[in-house]
């Protein structure tokens, strides 16, 4: 399996930085490096502000990156101009978190999923209607919604309507930056097996943020854990919840209550203290080290090598150094 | 046990332009001392507006409490004039509600809106209060809480808003906190620390709280008994065990098999409750399950059935608990 893995997007560096002014820096994403598999799922989590959102948008050039570089099937994205950049712009896709407010109240739900087809100039005519009508039951809806706006859609099914604006150029990937937490969790559950039915049936590849970790395991086949603008530990999904490797991943997991009483009295959690530090003055060398349980002396003077400590495992912790010179 | 409150048969309604939104048909449910209760349900099924008319927040009109009767040690709050409710709202009753973003008033500083309940409940000194408060702060998790309380709420981050929050319902040490989505907005290090701190301060306080939520996973880990709601309607309430592990009605099912959980396998499927809650305009006349559920037979549609008592804490509204309806087993995958 490992070797006819075909790696569709790889991130290297990366760097996205906002300038506030008065010489203050927001740094957002810095310098991430991660590959994504064609046909997987790739989950990226952390809690809010910590730049998965940015690094999702920064992938497909809703941001342009400040330095690194992103490879798209082996070219760079942000070298793309003309033809090409416009069949990265099909290939690509995106599904976002508000259901309500990715919709323009003001385009009929047809006219909404058909727009990329438009643009690309996919099809014309009867044609386009007759392909609208079948996105719209892929996802589940049905012709009679085509004509109507979105206001009259509960958050579920806007999502759908999203799902289908993102399917209808036929892209080879999709990022959707947390398309669910804005859902109740019945209705969760049926975009979730939505996605995954495509995902079977297009061979597509996702990009899925979340901050919802019982989500993420299950629908992801790698899972990355963010803290403010870094990548602390990756992994195979299983993998990480069954073995995490940094503090931070084993505080996040520990966090997360389990559905069920007798489980939840028996746990012994791992609470942090604190919050998150600002992305703007963030603590010197482990960014974590101010809420880490396990800080060490190392941790304030040298910021931890991201680095592969078990085959397919990535982890940036002082507690794993092993190539450290001093 | 005695019981702190008691809700009968509590109908709410709202009028819009469109016509009458019964958001909440007929809940009963009570809270003893000292325990806690969750109210479980998806957004719209009446949760909110049922703790919100707990403590006669809702506005009127647009809002009403139709029918029913809210007794809180003994007397039906519904009757209270508003002056007879301030004497108790924040005292005796105090609430946490879900945005620590917008339910803190950014003009204040901090220390100032917590002074405010105790100097009104408690008729104490400007010094004592402050006194008072500096030392809620601090049972709170507020470290350093003497400069904190000049502070205003944007100086606080999300977490620290919600402990300023359960720091001024707790002060005047009310015998029931109502928290409405209490960590909803929180990441979830952030939620665990709320939690813990929850749980710990009702072990020192015995303040009975009623919890309202839809986070199955801190249902589990901090309520002693589940009202499960749906459609304005309590559908199943039981003791946390009975709930999660005996389950008897469809939409109790439905809940838990449609979360994904974080110590099991992913091969297990998630099952979704296909569908959507009915609208409350025109709520139907039998169960509002009805269109969402697998088991539903041909008098589900017309008449809402009876409560059945598989024991003595758990109450069930479904048609399956008919002796002679056919039997079916939940499997909880």
């Amino acid at each position: 399996m490992e070797s006819k893995r075909e790696k569709i997007l790889e991130v290297k560096n990366l760097k996205k930085y906002f300038y506030l002014g008065r010489n203050q820096t927001v740094k957002a994403v810095d310098d991430v490096s991660f590959d994504i598999y064609r046909g997987e799922t790739f989950g990226l989590v952390g809690e809010s502000g910590c730049g998965k959102s940015t690094i999702g948008r920064t992938i497909i050039r809703l941001y342009s990156a400040t330095s690194g570089q992103i490879l798209f099937n082996g070219e760079d994205v942000s070298k793309l101009k003309g033809e090409k950049r416009k069949q990265f712009n099909r290939k690509m896709q995106m599904i976002f978190q508000d259901p309500y407010a990715s919709l323009n109240p003001r385009m009929t739900v047809g006219d909404i999923v058909a727009e990329g087809l438009d643009i690309h100039g996919l099809v014309s005519g009867d044609k386009r209607r007759e392909t609208v009508v079948q996105l719209l039951r892929t996802v589940g809806l049905n012709e009679e919604h085509a004509d109507r706006f979105p206001h009259e859609f509960s958050g579920g099914q806007r999502q759908r309507i999203g799902i289908a604006r993102a399917l209808a150029v036929e892209p080879e990937f999709i990022i959707a930056d947390e398309p669910i937490s804005a859902l109740d969790v019945s209705i969760q559950a049926q975009v979730v097996n939505l996605m995954k039915r495509l995902q079977r049936e297009k061979g597509l590849t996702y990009l899925f943020i979340a901050h919802d970790l019982s989500m993420v395991k299950y629908i992801s086949d790698r899972v990355g854990v963010m803290y403010l603008g870094s990548l602390v530990e990756l992994a195979e999904s299983e993998e990480l919840y069954a073995e995490p490797l940094h503090p931070y991943t084993e505080a996040l997991l520990s966090a997360v209550p389990i559905p069920d009483p007798k489980i939840e009295k028996k746990r012994e959690r791992i609470v942090l203290k604190g919050d998150v530090p600002s992305p703007i003055n963030p603590p010197s060398g482990c960014r974590f080290r101010t809420r880490c349980p396990k800080v060490m002396d190392v941790c304030s003077e040298k910021v931890p090598v991201w680095q592969e400590v078990k085959p397919q495992h990535w982890v940036a912790c002082h507690l794993y150094s092993t190539s450290d010179p001093s | 046990m005695e019981s702190l409150l008691e809700v009968h048969d509590l109908h709410v309604s709202f009028d819009t332009y469109q016509g009458e939104v019964q958001a909440v048909r007929g809940v009963s449910f009570d809270v003893k001392k000292g325990e806690t209760v969750a109210i479980v349900g998806e957004s719209g099924c009446g949760k909110s507006v049922t703790a919100q008319s707990l403590m006669r927040l809702i506005s009127t009109p647009p809002s009403r409490i139709k029918s029913g009767a809210i007794l809180f040690r003994g007397q039906d709050i519904t009757r209270f004039t508003e002056k007879e409710m301030q004497q108790i709202r924040g005292s005796e009753m105090a609430m946490v509600f879900q945005d620590p973003m917008t339910s803190l008033n950014p003009t204040m500083p901090v220390g100032k809106q917590i002074v405010e309940g105790l100097i009104k409940h408690h008729k104490v000194s400007r010094e004592r209060a402050w006194e008072w408060a500096t030392d809620t702060l601090q049972m709170v998790g507020i470290p350093s809480p003497e400069s904190r309380m000049k502070q205003y709420p944007h100086q606080f981050s999300g977490g620290m808003r919600q402990r300023v929050m359960i720091a001024i319902a707790l002060s005047c040490s009310p015998k029931l906190l109502i928290a409405d989505e209490p960590t909803t907005a929180l990441d979830v290090t952030i939620e665990a620390q709320i939690i813990e701190l929850m749980k710990e301060l009702q072990k020192r306080l015995g303040t009975a709280i009623i919890l309202i939520t839809h986070d199955l996973g801190v249902v589990a880990e901090i309520a002693d008994r589940v009202v499960v709601m749906y459609a304005g309607k309590v559908v199943e309430t039981g003791t946390v065990d009975e709930i999660f592990y005996r389950p008897r009605h469809p939409y109790t099912w439905g809940l838990l098999q449609s979360m994904p959980r974080l110590d099991q396998e992913k091969s297990r499927e998630l099952r979704p409750i296909v569908g959507t809650p009915p609208e409350l305009i025109h709520p139907p006349p039998g169960c509002p399950f009805v269109p969402r559920c697998k088991y539903a037979m041909k008098i589900c549609q017309q008449e809402m059935p009876d409560m059945a008592c598989p024991t003595l804490s758990h109450r069930v509204f479904c048609w399956l608990e008919h002796p002679m309806a056919p039997t079916v087993h939940f499997v909880r995958s």
